[in-house]
């Protein structure tokens, strides 16, 4: 058995493992399926829907043809290791891990392998000191910033001040769920506020005794950093017992059409940080139009375009391709390597100028990477849930995170990763 | 009274309301359990494909869109037509009862007389079969389940509580959600259902003699068979009814098959054989795990829920290892 | 025709009681073990590593220690990946407590460690059983979870939970840690696997293993006839923790090298496991292996044929691959409801006569 299966599935990796080195070979670790299927499936498909407009519409970047290669992961951790081991000799550009574990898993591999690492909005927070972090990025924002912006905008909510109030941090049970308390803590401090933690176990189909303590306890403000049912549970548990809605700000990952939706009504004037805009009005959507979704040629079956996460695909798709672009750029070729892929990735400037050039004008902040920030610009605004129109829609400027906050809070975990690992940090000069 | 007595009745009331949620996914364990002694694993992810179809008969999805799409090329979706929700569950109901035949036919048949550890295997090889098969033909996007069910807080219950708290003292009134309301009603209904249903037709009499005692209801000519479609067909009615309510609150995705854990600790705790164990077994889970979370939570970290459930569930065992109503176990060398 | 007992005699009882009392038998498994210790290290390379042998290895033993309780003993158990979270936190806590402790020594100890764990939760098992027992084993699961999620100790206080491996070397060569070559890597488990697989065998054919099999068949009986049910099922969950519990420690050190307990060793694991079992057979070691395979294997078979040679779109592929695992193991145990290592015995005895079967 032993020895026949190992015949097998020699011939089945055997034609797996075709390198495809002529061109700009990107894999996507996608979830379409499993638990986590709703928040997976409209970003796998603008981030496709992308790369495919950039193949018809350009021929690639820079000449050369973009190659995806699409593998499930189901969001398993251990999925993601088989599909970073069976893409990584294909001549990956980047790998962009799509699930906090697998991005903890591949951390330590690819910078081994020297293969950059793209944890887009996720991920290992401390990554972005990239005097430590080498090969791993997670621009344009970390959880930390995402916490600081969320305490920013409900302080301008209540008119400048959150001296004496109640904020309730509603949580995943889980390494994720657990990356904002630091910082809330930390700016409970500095800001007057008492901060109540409340953890909510995977996966959360019920958290009737949650929202009936939120209830009891009538906080001032409800932040959440919730995942899969966990958020649509909350949502509707939420406008259950009737808390503001407006008061209730969920992280990026909690703040899609799936998570509002299935509550209908009751998730009205419901919040949640993001750092890009909702929607489908903007130029590049006509050229995608034109050269992808006429064609036949769309990765879904059309319902997503526009809502919040096919964006976030799109958005990661742009990144990705301006990086590579950057790459050619500096090297002169072409044809680049993983490692010119890091290079591009750590000068990438994507200008406002640049982003109106690309069909999206105001769609995000402008994002610059340098050799010692790669979470930069850690740039959000916060959007807000229109039931009756059924969208999303920016409500608040793009704020810049509390840096005198976050960044102590990223040199100490990431020195300490340094020295547990024995990393000397670069020096960026 | 003082807010803390309110309050705890609150949580008390509220965890019965969980339970019957419970409860009502335990029920359709405990039917098949009962008739064949199959422990079905594939319960709640017939609760997700109940819920999916309905869902998708609901709004005229085309079945299997996606893999025809990659085949043929073509852009299907959506037929164009909604139907209402009644015929909607009465289609729903159909494809269980097909599916309770087929299960029967393909699976059951060739397995009679096999350990019950085999049995359960086999509903678990069911159970993949039909996350497969599920999202294959109604895709794994999230889909939002509207039978016209009421759902929210209930502004009465509250008003009429309101005052009742003592003079000074915080209190908004006692919550309610008129949707877990609605549940226990159905669960109710249920339960009276299949009680009329097993005492007084000749069907379900035939259902008794088989939990029994599976050779005595073979020798008196009831045929087993036709039996075990019956009884997996009611399941799958019950999955529906959990699917519904469940999807209500969840959405109708991949994770309603997980409530499934949520009714093993009922389950274990009111007896396999028992359909008021599931109820009351429902019952005391739903409060002991609430009480447990608003009394010691706080004080451990929180989210103890889903293991105090297994733990309150063992501590009955030790003291009536077949469960607060189950057969007694009889041991004979 | 070859494989045939005539010309093989016995001259003595232990050669009678042996393993593989068919010389045929005997050389084929020299040749299994030869090949994955001599060909196997000089062939592998990262993806084959990672993707597919460890994640064979360490199924395998995991399945092994199920299997004594579950298949031997009769106790049905679905903690087991809280035990293989238990091996886990205890490796990882005693590489950052001891860094000069050898790793080897460091897996055996978290070993020993979830044995005693294991002990505490077979407690139950005096007193209930049947799927009882394995909805009560469910709260030593949920717990323990629970507990290396809650209590920050476990996690050396990290930010997030998250568990990672620091390199440590055998020989000077590193078998943890990112740097770790393949070869090292998996030599390491076949070591471990190889070891105990072979202890185990070996206990289970002796005075403990029959008294397990006495217990599983009747528990009743197997007290009349002077077996002590409170030694025989706390030694099976001690032993079996003990196997889980190695797995873990390689599950996380050798194998993935980080972990979060609730995305690594929640409840699919304990199911996953025991699907291991029941698919390759209840009460064999060589079932272990075979079920391991089988569910570790035929996903990545199918998904390398489906998306890879076929081309399907991943998704679809993901779906069809469930659907396919789902039929084959129905299909199998219509075909024969005792697991793949009976088939492997029917085709066995079949062989004997073949060629002339009268």
């Amino acid at each position: 058995m032993k020895t026949g299966a190992f015949t097998a599935m020699a011939a089945a990796t055997m034609l797996a493992a075709a390198p495809a080195l002529a061109d700009l070979v990107i894999p996507t670790l996608n979830y379409r399926t499993g638990p986590y299927a709703p928040s997976g499936i409209p970003y796998a498909d603008g981030f496709s829907d992308y790369l495919r407009l950039l193949n018809a519409r350009d021929g690639g970047v820079g000449g050369v043809p973009i190659v995806e290669r699409e593998c499930e992961t189901a969001y398993n951790t251990e999925k993601g290791v088989e599909c970073y081991e069976a893409l990584k000799g294909e001549g990956a550009l980047v790998f962009i891990p799509q699930s906090t574990g697998i991005t903890y898993q591949l951390i330590p591999k690819a910078t081994v392998d020297q293969i950059p690492v793209h944890s887009i909005g996720y991920g290992r927070t401390s990554a972005a000191n990239g005097k430590v972090f080498e090969w791993v990025f997670n621009y344009p924002g970390t959880y930390w910033d995402a916490a600081s912006i969320i305490v920013k905008y409900a302080m301008d909510q209540s008119g400048g001040s959150l001296e004496g109030k109640k904020i309730t941090l509603v949580y995943h049970n889980s390494a994720y769920g657990k990356e904002p308390i630091r910082t809330l803590e930390d700016l409970a401090k500095k800001h007057g506020y008492t901060l109540n933690l409340i953890a909510v176990d995977h996966p959360g189909q019920e958290q009737k005794s949650q929202w009936l303590q939120i209830r009891r306890e009538r906080p001032d403000f409800v932040f959440m950093w919730g995942w899969g049912v966990m958020n649509q549970v909350a949502v509707q548990e939420a406008a259950n017992i009737k808390f503001p809605m407006e008061n209730f700000i969920g992280v990026w990952w909690s703040g899609s059409e799936a998570d509002v939706k299935p509550a209908g009504d009751g998730a009205n004037g419901y919040k949640a940080v993001t750092w890009h805009s909702p929607g489908s009005d903007f130029p590049l959507y006509a050229d995608l139009k034109t050269h992808v979704y006429d064609k036949g040629n769309a990765a879904g079956d059309g319902t997503k375009v526009g809502e919040v996460l096919y964006n976030r695909g799109v958005f990661s798709a742009i990144v990705t391709t301006e990086a590579i672009r950057k790459a050619q750029e500096i090297h002169g070729v072409a044809q680049i390597t993983p490692a010119m892929m890091r290079d591009g990735m750590e000068n990438l400037d994507i200008t406002a100028e640049r982003w109106a050039e690309l069909g999206l004008p105001g769609f995000t902040a402008p994002i610059k990477i340098s050799c010692a920030d790669h979470g930069a610009p850690g740039l959000a605004a916060i959007q807000q849930w229109d039931a009756a129109a059924q969208k999303w829609t920016i409500v608040s400027d793009f704020y810049t995170p509390d840096e005198e906050v976050v960044q102590p809070l990223i040199e100490a975990d990431s020195m300490a990763y340094a020295s547990e690992n024995n990393i000397t940090p670069r020096s960026c000069e | 009274m003082d807010p803390v007595v309110l309050n705890t009745l609150e949580v008390i009331l509220n965890g019965l309301m969980a339970g019957v949620m419970y409860s009502l996914v335990a029920l359709g364990f405990v039917l098949i359990f009962k008739a064949s002694g199959i422990f079905n694993y594939a319960q709640g992810v017939m609760a997700l494909f109940a819920a999916l179809t309905l869902v998708g008969l609901q709004t005229g999805q085309v079945p299997f869109a996606h893999l025809i799409n990659a085949i043929f090329g073509t852009q299907l979706h959506h037929f164009g037509w909604e139907l209402p929700s009644i015929l909607a569950i009465l289609g729903s109901m159909a494809v269980m009862i097909l599916f309770a035949f087929l299960v029967e036919r393909y699976i059951l048949k060739h397995l009679v007389n096999q350990e019950p550890i085999i049995l359960f295997m086999a509903t678990i090889g069911l159970a993949f079969f039909m996350e497969g098969f599920g999202d294959l033909m109604w895709g794994a996007d999230i889909k939002k389940l509207d039978v016209g069910l009421p759902q929210g807080g209930s502004f009465w219950l509250e008003e009429q509580t309101a005052g009742w708290a003592s003079e000074g003292s915080d209190y908004y009134g006692m919550y309610i959600d008129v949707l877990d309301v609605w549940a226990t009603m159905i669960a109710v209904a249920l339960v009276v259902a299949l009680t009329l249903f097993s005492q007084y037709t000749k069907t379900g009499r035939a259902l008794r003699a088989v939990a029994d005692d599976h050779q005595a209801a073979l020798s008196v000519g009831i045929s087993l068979r036709a039996i075990w479609v019956i009884v997996w067909a009611i399941a799958g009615f019950v999955a529906l009814v959990a699917g519904i309510m469940w999807g209500a609150k969840l959405g109708v995705q991949f994770s309603l098959s997980l409530i499934a854990l949520k009714a093993l600790p009922v389950l274990m705790l009111g007896g396999f054989t028992s359909i008021p164990g599931a109820i009351v077994g429902g019952l005391i889970i739903g409060v002991g795990e609430k009480l447990f979370e608003f009394a010691i939570g706080p004080m451990i970290g929180g989210a103890t829920e889903n293991w105090f459930a297994y733990m309150l569930a063992l501590l009955f065992l030790v003291f009536r290892p077949q469960g607060l109503f189950g057969d007694k176990i009889i041991e004979r060398v | 025709m070859f494989y045939r007992e005539a010309g093989d005699f016995k001259t003595s009882y232990p050669a009678d009681a042996a393993t593989f009392p068919i010389a045929f038998d005997r050389w084929r498994y020299f040749l299994v073990i030869g090949f994955a210790f001599l060909v196997v290290p000089f062939i592998i390379n990262d993806y084959w590593e990672k993707a597919i042998l460890l994640p064979f290895l360490i199924y395998a033993l995991a399945a092994i220690g199920l299997n004594i309780l579950t298949g031997y003993c009769g106790q049905v158990s679905l903690g087991t990946g809280g035990f293989m979270a238990c091996g886990a936190f205890a490796c990882y806590k005693l590489m950052t407590a001891f860094p000069d402790l050898n790793i080897f020594f460091i897996i055996l100890l978290s070993g020993g460690i979830t044995a005693c764990v294991g002990l505490l939760f077979g407690l139950p098992s005096l007193r209930i059983k049947g799927f009882y027992l394995a909805v009560a084993t469910l709260a030593a699961q949920f717990f323990l979870v629970w507990l290396f999620n809650k209590v920050p100790w476990f996690y050396n206080y990290s930010a997030t939970g998250q568990i990672t491996a620091p390199e440590r070397t055998i020989f000077g060569v590193a078998v943890t840690g990112p740097e770790s070559p393949a070869w090292a890597t998996y030599l390491f488990c076949l070591v471990f696997v190889f070891v105990f697989a072979w202890v185990a065998r070996n206990l289970t054919r002796g005075r403990n293993g029959r008294e397990w099999m006495a217990i599983r068949d009747m528990d009743i009986a197997a007290e009349i006839i002077g077996v002590n049910p409170l030694k025989a099922k706390l030694t099976a969950f001690a032993v079996s923790s003990f196997y889980v519990g190695l797995a873990g420690a390689l599950f996380f050190s050798v194998y993935l090298g980080a972990a979060e307990v609730g995305e690594a060793f929640n409840i699919d694991k304990s199911f996953l496991v025991l699907f291991m079992i029941i698919i390759g057979g209840l009460g064999s070691i060589f079932g272990s292996f075979v079920g391991a395979a089988f569910m570790v294997l035929l996903p990545v078979l199918l998904k390398n044929t489906l998306v890879g040679s076929l081309g399907w779109p991943s998704d679809l592929a993901q779906h069809l691959q469930l659907l396919i695992v789902g039929l084959l193991i129905v299909g199998f145990l219509i075909v024969e409801p005792h697991g793949l290592a009976q088939l492997w015995r029917l085709a066995k005895e079949k062989l004997r006569l073949w060629p002339f079967p009268h």
